[in-house]
């Protein structure tokens, strides 16, 4: 009886003994808030250099969680500079580019001197889509480049408050035509694909360098030579870009994060820079760049030796189909 | 000038909502417009802390650098506003903003993008000081009438400090060695370069 009282006495002094020296070691671990404490630097450290540092929010808006994205910066100055400095440099240095190549070759002529004989080139339909796509992205790369650059070039012209009324429509027009845009796009695609298949002319006509840079030299070329199919598939190409990034960021509540909107806008800026230069040489050789070629787009009809020069195979194409179509109306069915 | 600054002493704020709340009251803020919110970070582990986060007037604000119509402006107190009759509403700013601090009504076509609204540190925006015009467009002005952001004055544990960069920083600095530890002037390196050092 005493013995099991003494070493029941035992036993209660060695566990009061060993939760006395367990004590401090329980009681730091639950107050020292150095030790526990959520510190910047540690969690910066923690989260790498591109960290997000997020928690809960109890306002409706979840994205507010994000309490510092660093990242964002990187973004800003990609937008504010980069961006800035590559689009004013593609659109001038194309500019600067074909103004020396005008200087040096000249405007191209049609050798043989116009014929006064038209072949019908584009039908209206062809026209129509052609214009709507060209006005739309006309309007569409102006009010971009506007967002990009306009602070720089039209600002100081035009004071703060024009200049916003200004952008604040461009945004509007933006907004708005892109979809007239897309749809002639499409239309485009459907009418002309079957023109713009690659072959092994367009590899003749690019090793003569398509007869821009010679006088007198003319590659054999279908409806359309290999540089208006690099014309065609860029504008192919690169417009789905822009329209598939453009509804991306026209939409940001379909956008997954504000990471993949700033991915978006980079590429629409990127392909926008790109595709607006490429245009500008295409107006140029549509329009100053060579005798005969804007009336393809303009009556729909051109010179017959322009479209023996630069489209020899179409041309007997054409000829072709109409002496069968004439023989078949001459000859009576039998 | 003074450089004006928050600074959000997280070990002492307790997540009251204080801040948020009298910032709309003392802007008449809409709906689903939080110019100031609390984040809680750890929120139920150990080392839970809550930070209140608003615009925190970078030095070289990001929001200023990609804004296409060049709106914002910064005030001699170091204050980073903008001019709502400039602004057209594009998103540019928020997607450059370290902090989520430019917000947008939902009030053109298509439930589209507004002009942007955010924290003016309680000094409205580039109409006259305390005009009308500027309290419906920015809110009050209590930098002109010689005061400091409400949120910062009405905070109960004086978690939450607004004055220039420099004084609340030393006060803070007192804190951390009186108390012996201090989770960090959150968002100063991101929008200053520059942390509070202890």
């Amino acid at each position: 009886m005493t013995r099991t009282l003494l070493s029941r006495l035992a036993a209660a002094f060695a566990v009061v003994a060993l939760a006395a020296l367990l004590a401090p070691m329980y009681a730091e671990a639950q107050v020292n808030p150095t030790q526990s404490s959520v510190n910047e630097d540690a969690m910066f450290q923690a989260l790498g250099t591109s960290g997000t540092v997020s928690g809960r929010v109890t306002i409706p808006d979840q994205a507010s969680g994000n309490l510092i994205v660093p990242d964002n910066k990187a973004w800003a100055v990609l937008q504010g500079q980069t961006l800035h400095t590559l689009s004013i440099v593609a659109v001038v240095g194309m500019v600067v580019l074909l103004a020396l190549f005008y200087m040096i070759r000249g405007k191209i002529r049609i050798d043989g001197g116009p014929s006064g004989r038209r072949i019908l080139r584009f039908n209206a339909v062809e026209r129509f889509a052609h214009w709507t796509l060209a006005s739309t992205f006309i309007i569409l790369a102006l009010t971009g480049l506007n967002l990009i650059i306009g602070k720089s070039v039209i600002l100081p012209i035009v004071g703060e408050s024009a200049f916003g009324t200004l952008s604040a429509w461009g945004k509007v027009a933006h907004n708005f035509l892109a979809w007239p845009f897309m749809a002639s796009l499409v239309l485009i695609f459907l009418l002309w694909v079957i023109h713009n298949v690659p072959n092994r002319l367009d590899w003749q006509w690019i090793k003569a360098g398509g007869g821009i840079l010679k006088k007198g030299v003319h590659p054999p070329a279908r409806k359309f030579n290999a540089g208006q199919k690099l014309i065609f598939w860029s504008v192919i190409i690169g417009g789905a870009l822009l329209s598939w990034t453009g509804i991306m960021l026209l939409f940001p509540g379909e956008v997954a994060t504000a990471a993949d909107w700033q991915f978006y806008q980079v590429i629409h800026a990127l392909v926008a820079a790109a595709l607006s230069a490429l245009v500008i040489a295409h107006i140029y050789i549509g329009s100053v760049g060579m005798e005969g070629a804007f009336d393809a787009m303009g009556s729909g009809e051109v010179d017959e030796n322009w479209a023996k020069e630069h489209h020899s195979l179409w041309v007997e194409e054409v000829k072709s189909t109409q002496a069968r179509n004439t023989a078949q109306v001459q000859t009576p069915a039998e | 000038m003074a450089r004006m600054k928050f600074l959000c002493d997280a070990d002492r704020c307790i997540e009251c909502q204080a801040c948020v709340t009298a910032c709309k009251n003392e802007h008449e803020v809409p709906w689903g417009i939080n110019r100031r919110r609390v984040v809680t970070i750890n929120d139920g582990l150990p080392g839970e802390r809550s930070v209140s986060m608003a615009c925190m007037h970078c030095d070289d604000a990001p929001c200023a650098a990609v804004c296409p119509v060049d709106c914002f402006y910064t005030t001699a107190d170091a204050v980073v506003l903008h001019n709502k009759d400039t602004c057209i509403g594009c998103g540019y700013c928020s997607y450059a903003c370290p902090f989520g601090a430019p917000q947008f009504p939902r009030t053109a076509n298509f439930g589209t993008r507004g002009k942007m609204d955010k924290c003016t540190y309680c000094s409205g925006g580039p109409e006259a000081d305390m005009s009308h015009a500027e309290y419906v467009k920015y809110g009050s002005n209590r930098l002109a009438e010689g005061k400091l952001p409400l949120c910062a004055e009405m905070c109960s544990t004086k978690s939450l400090l607004a004055g220039d960069g420099e004084i609340i920083a030393e006060i803070y600095r007192e804190r951390v060695v009186t108390r012996g530890y201090g989770s960090g002037a959150w968002g100063w390196r991101t929008a200053y370069g520059e942390t509070v050092t202890v």
